[in-house]
């Protein structure tokens, strides 16, 4: 009896610390996001939406250029990104699942998921920038950072759409097969169909991953102050205009910092419920 | 015994083999896993328009030489086949054959019932349209003649457009058959189709297996004797990569040749 006495005190401590451990966890999240929101929501009214970064220590003023900015060049990352990514998982999965290149490929994808996403910022600055040389590709431009974007993208819709595709069972593939449908049928009309709400996590968790990102843009497009819509130019973008305006003493700046952080926020936390709904979806079926 | 009697007594008098055509001959069929063989040279007939059933213990090879027949075991790596299948005096083993033409003509139903995610119709259709070209009339009268040859038709016929999903066990398998039945092959081959089913749902698959036997040439494999016995004309015993008898399936269940075969349906071992 002793023992189990014991082993019930062990198994309450145990307990105990696990509650404390995810509790401890879970504060810091809230204090951030209340943190975020009680500042953010401070600031936040229609001039943030219609316009544009204002000068230090200025009345008005919005995020208007960055929020655009940030939807092109995460639209363009994520539309260079996606089919390249998708047309890679399928290969992995459908194609090559079972070959030495696909071992390969998935290990260096996997470097490039958890890569720095500084490291792919310079990358696309070495390659397309280096500024002073005369012969550059581009200068800093929203296409170079839509391309850094689409660097990040990558790795990840790689990885889910492989994963996905996986978890489509074989046995569909097989009957699909024995109709006498082409193996692209198969992948596109079969496999896609019973992979769709996985394919569509991997885009939006892709979407997600990009629209945060700030350390590529800062070494290919930097910002703009003023509204742009020429991608061979300086775009602003919410995490650079974020990045330049808290570290500033302007009131007005670092309060529209905030609130660019809480719409940043939203938007990412929202990709993510969706994405996360629409696997719980696939899970039931 | 009685099992066997009763079951023997269902099977329809013994067809003489004279006269009947071959429609897959397998000759001297070796398969191989890797390294490891596990066909160990075939030789089977499998007639026009007759329902043949492979038994045999697990691991014997049924649902191999099943899967060589339309040539699925192409879509793995390590896998092959020596010898000479011939379907209509063609060797569906030939590399350079088409394997979706073959596959069109050699369909197949498999253990767990497999609709595609899609609806019930869709389902049906989607195979025909990779063949033929029909205005949507006639693709409606396919699909509706395709369910009601699978006995499905009056079960789904206001539900069309619900997933294939959303049907039970029993009416995805007739799902999964109708959709064979509907690109019109010539042979289906049946993989433990019953074993997921319940006792109805089995009685009307194999139902549906003598009527489609009067158009299609039929293998099945099975793990239950009086299934065989059922539904089939002829039976072929399988043990450990070798075929050990091929007769009708009356001789078979009643007088075999072989002591293995005879241990085997009286329940001594498998």
């Amino acid at each position: 009896m002793r023992s189990y006495q014991a082993r019930r005190l062990t198994d309450q401590i145990m307990r105990g610390l696990c509650w404390a451990s995810a509790l401890f966890g879970l504060l810091w999240l809230a204090l951030i996001l209340i943190t975020l929101f009680w500042n953010g929501f401070a600031g936040l009214n229609l001039n943030v939406f219609t316009q544009d970064t204002p000068g230090p220590n200025t009345d008005g003023g919005g995020l208007r250029n960055a929020i655009v900015g940030s939807l092109i060049m995460t639209g363009l990352g994520v539309g260079i990104g996606t089919p390249i990514g998708i047309l890679a998982g399928t290969y992995m999965a459908e194609y090559g699942r079972y070959s030495r290149i696909t071992f390969y490929i998935r290990f260096v994808n996997d470097i490039l998921l958890s890569a720095p996403s500084i490291v792919i910022g310079l990358f696309i600055y070495a390659a397309l920038i280096t500024e002073g040389v005369e012969h550059r590709i581009v200068g800093y431009s929203a296409i170079a950072g839509a391309l850094a974007l689409a660097v990040i993208v990558i790795p990840v819709v790689v990885r889910t759409t492989e994963d996905m595709l996986l978890l489509v069972p074989n046995s569909l593939r097989e009957a699909a097969s024995a109709m006498g449908l082409p193996r692209s049928h198969v992948v596109m009309k079969v496999a896609y169909k019973a992979a769709r709400a996985g394919l569509i996590t991997g885009v939006l968790l892709g979407v997600a991953r990009a629209s945060g990102e700030t350390a590529p843009l800062l070494f290919t497009v930097q910002s703009n102050q003023f509204f742009s819509l020429d991608l061979t130019q300086q775009m602003a973008n919410l995490p650079v205009v974020i990045n330049n305006f808290a570290g500033k003493g302007y009131a007005n700046w670092q309060q529209l910092a905030w609130t660019g952080a809480l719409i940043i926020t939203l938007a990412v936390l929202t990709l993510s419920i969706t994405a996360r709904s629409l696997t719980a979806q696939r899970k039931q079926q | 015994m009685t099992n066997i009697e009763s079951a023997v007594a269902a099977v329809a008098s013994p067809v003489s083999r004279e006269g009947l055509q071959q429609k897959i001959s397998v000759k001297n069929l070796k398969f191989y896993y890797g390294s490891s063989l596990a066909l160990k040279g075939i030789n089977l007939p499998l007639y026009k328009n007759k329902v043949t059933a492979l038994i045999g213990p697990s691991g014997c090879g049924k649902s191999t030489l099943l899967r060589v027949f339309n040539r699925m075991y192409d879509l793995y790596p390590n896998q092959r086949a020596e010898g000479e299948v011939l379907l209509d005096g063609e060797n569906v083993l030939d590399p350079s054959l088409d394997l979706n033409l073959l596959r069109a003509r050699v369909g197949m139903v498999f253990q767990k019932p497999t609709p595609f995610p899609m609806s019930i119709y869709d389902n049906i259709a989607f195979g025909i349209k990779l063949y033929e070209k029909l205005p949507k009339s006639e693709m409606d009268g396919r699909v509706e003649s395709s369910l009601r040859r699978s006995a499905l038709w009056e079960e789904v016929k206001d539900k069309l457009t619900a997933s294939g999903l959303s049907l039970s066990g029993g009416q995805q398998q007739r799902l999964c058959i109708a959709r064979t039945v509907a690109i019109r092959p010539e042979v289906i081959l049946l993989d433990e189709p019953c074993s997921a089913l319940d006792p109805i749902s089995t009685s009307k698959i194999e139902e549906l297996i003598d009527e489609l036997t009067n158009d299609y040439t039929i293998v099945i494999v099975t793990h239950s004797m009086q299934q065989a016995a059922r539904v089939s004309e002829y039976t072929a015993f399988m043990y450990l990569g070798d075929l050990i008898e091929f007769d009708d399936t009356s001789k078979v269940f009643t007088t075999p040749r072989e002591k293995r075969t005879q241990d085997y349906i009286t329940g001594r071992f498998g």
